[in-house]
């Protein structure tokens, strides 16, 4: 079944890539809304409204040009709840197409960098992903998507409201330009507070690595647009790229003050973190995404030599809940995940050392 | 913590109300929150998030929370003729029905689209191309009119010619392009 490559790997081929700014900027996402003109939206439509909305992208699929991407066509009922959650924690869909049981799909490329949601809020989203501080590359490969889409289906426009979406918080150009950054630095020399309210106040949000509502796991955050009116998609992720930047900026600082004044206490428990995540026997995910972070800033300041921050990105999803129990091929009551997360950590850091060994 | 209402079940929702500037903390388990209707904000699959905020941002207006009281008239329901969506429903979902849901609430829109867009309620996006052709067109006059204005300002009024000739063709072809659709 063409789901299970999907579900395998933990990181989407294109996360492997070394993007811009890595060592904060971990992704840079773009999505964009967009609705047909002759269907209800979801909030209304039928179910036969809404498999006709399937039908027809599914239908137009084998136009799609190839330089933008083969699509794997995944209708929603046909994935497994598990398997669902899976391709949550990777971000390739939605958690509100998750819980879909009805005639929702989504659209995958196989580098897993395009992401198209059908019959999500809105009828069509299109997602593009990039690894490190990407924001213009992915716009551009958004809109040529939809230039595509655009050719195909009409899609509900007026001159003064833009497109149209489900959410009057979307109207407009329908653009989320979002980044994820791992900013250890700024929480803990505890600016982030300061930063987060001055963010808001220009247009923009700062949430969990799950979006709206979710906490921040392992100093992870997303930073996104908060307005899609008014502006110009290249407006808006001009304005965001400006405020990451600044951030970026703002934790390189935090990290060389941290080296320089208080150098040990960081290596200790930078390397606490380390001795935790090898030894440990039962690890919560709270604890194991704290460990994480920790030693990932330990690579970025040259402190540890022998791990890769490929493994730490492949770890933060794949001791989420979904992956391990997809990982240990069916469901795990809580403590048991807490002893599985801890021995599947220990595995993969002892692989990637070992590695490091043979190379030397 | 135990809910402040039932003193049963363990409060889950904690949040601030803030009343003529008197704070209220209230904690309540979700059974009693919806009894309450202290729920409009939260909906029961995905907990609190900026949408749900919609509905309170329109449910302030007093005019309004009257009118839901008291039986309104058949007439009188601002409905969207091509999904029947009815504002009231739009309030509590903080969704459209359809694509003209924004033409049938364009008045309602206005002030919540400022609220949410800091005060925009304009698009100066993207345009699709096959259903934009004359938009196009004014879009880029509209851009023009205002790089001459910067031209004039900075002196350099050869450029400034051109823009206005480049300025006054587009608006032949603007006004070709509506009497061809007319």
């Amino acid at each position: 079944m063409s789901l299970e490559k999907f579900l395998q790997n933990a990181v989407s081929s294109w996360m492997n890539e070394e993007g811009p700014n890595s060592d904060i900027v971990l992704s840079s996402r773009v999505r964009l809304a967009r609705n047909m003109t002759d269907f209800r939206f979801s909030t209304l439509y039928s179910s036969e409204e809404a498999k006709e909305i399937v039908d027809r992208v599914k239908d137009k699929l084998s136009l799609y040009p190839g330089n933008l991407g083969e699509l794997e066509f995944l209708p929603t009922r046909e994935i497994q709840p598990l398997q669902k959650r899976v391709l949550m924690e990777k971000h390739l869909i939605s958690p509100n197409l998750a819980e879909d049981t009805n005639y929702g799909a989504v659209l995958l490329s196989s580098e897993e960098d395009i992401s198209i949601m059908v019959n999500e809020e809105d009828h069509i989203r299109i997602q593009c992903l990039y690894p490190g501080l990407q924001l213009k590359e992915a716009l551009q490969r958004a809109n040529q998507i939809d230039d595509w889409f655009e050719s195909e289906f009409d899609f509900a426009f007026d001159e003064k409201h833009g497109y149209l979406t489900t959410c009057p918080t979307n109207v407009g150009t329908g653009l989320r330009a979002s980044v994820m950054m791992h900013l250890p630095g700024l929480v803990l020399t505890q600016q982030l507070n300061r930063i987060i309210p001055a963010i808001n106040q220009l247009g923009l949000v700062v949430r969990g690595i799950y979006g709206e509502g979710s906490e921040a796991l392992g100093n992870i955050f997303q930073i996104s647009n908060q307005t899609t009116l008014g502006k110009s998609e290249e407006d808006i992720v001009e304005d965001l790229l400006s405020v990451v930047k600044q951030i970026i900026d703002k934790e390189h600082s935090a990290r060389d003050a941290l080296v320089k004044t208080s150098n040990i206490q960081l290596e200790d428990r930078i390397f606490r973190s380390l001795g935790v995540l090898e030894h440990s026997r039962i690890i919560e995910s709270k604890e194991a995404a704290k460990c994480l972070s920790d030693v990932r800033l330990g690579i970025d300041l040259g402190y540890i030599k022998v791990i890769s921050k490929n493994i730490l990105n492949e770890l933060m999803i794949l001791t989420q809940p979904g992956f391990l129990q997809q990982y240990s091929g069916g469901p795990l009551r809580p403590n048991e995940r807490d002893i599985r997360r801890s021995s599947l950590i220990r595995e993969r850091i002892k692989l990637d050392k070992d590695t490091c060994e043979e190379e030397k | 913590m135990v809910c402040q209402e039932c003193n049963e079940r363990p409060a889950t929702l904690h949040f601030t109300k803030v009343i003529n500037g008197e704070k209220t903390e209230v904690h309540l388990c979700e059974q009693c929150a919806q009894d309450k209707g202290e729920m409009f904000m939260f909906d029961s699959s995905s907990g609190f998030s900026v949408n749900n905020l919609l509905a309170g941002l329109l449910n302030i207006a007093p005019a309004f929370k009257q009118a839901k009281e008291t039986e309104i008239p058949k007439t009188e329901v601002l409905q969207c003729e091509k999904c029947k969506m009815t504002f009231q429903r739009f309030i509590n979902v903080g969704r459209f029905g359809c694509a003209h849901c924004y033409e049938t609430f364009k008045d309602e829109l206005t002030p919540l689209l400022k609220r949410v867009h800091s005060g925009n309620v304009e698009h100066h996006g993207k345009v699709p191309e096959r259903m934009g052709g004359a938009i196009h067109i004014k879009k880029k006059i509209q851009q023009l009119k205002s790089d001459l204005q910067t031209m004039i300002a900075d002196e350099e009024f050869e450029k400034a010619a051109e823009i206005r000739d480049e300025i006054r063709s587009l608006e032949k072809d603007a006004n070709k392009e509506g009497g061809d659709k007319g």
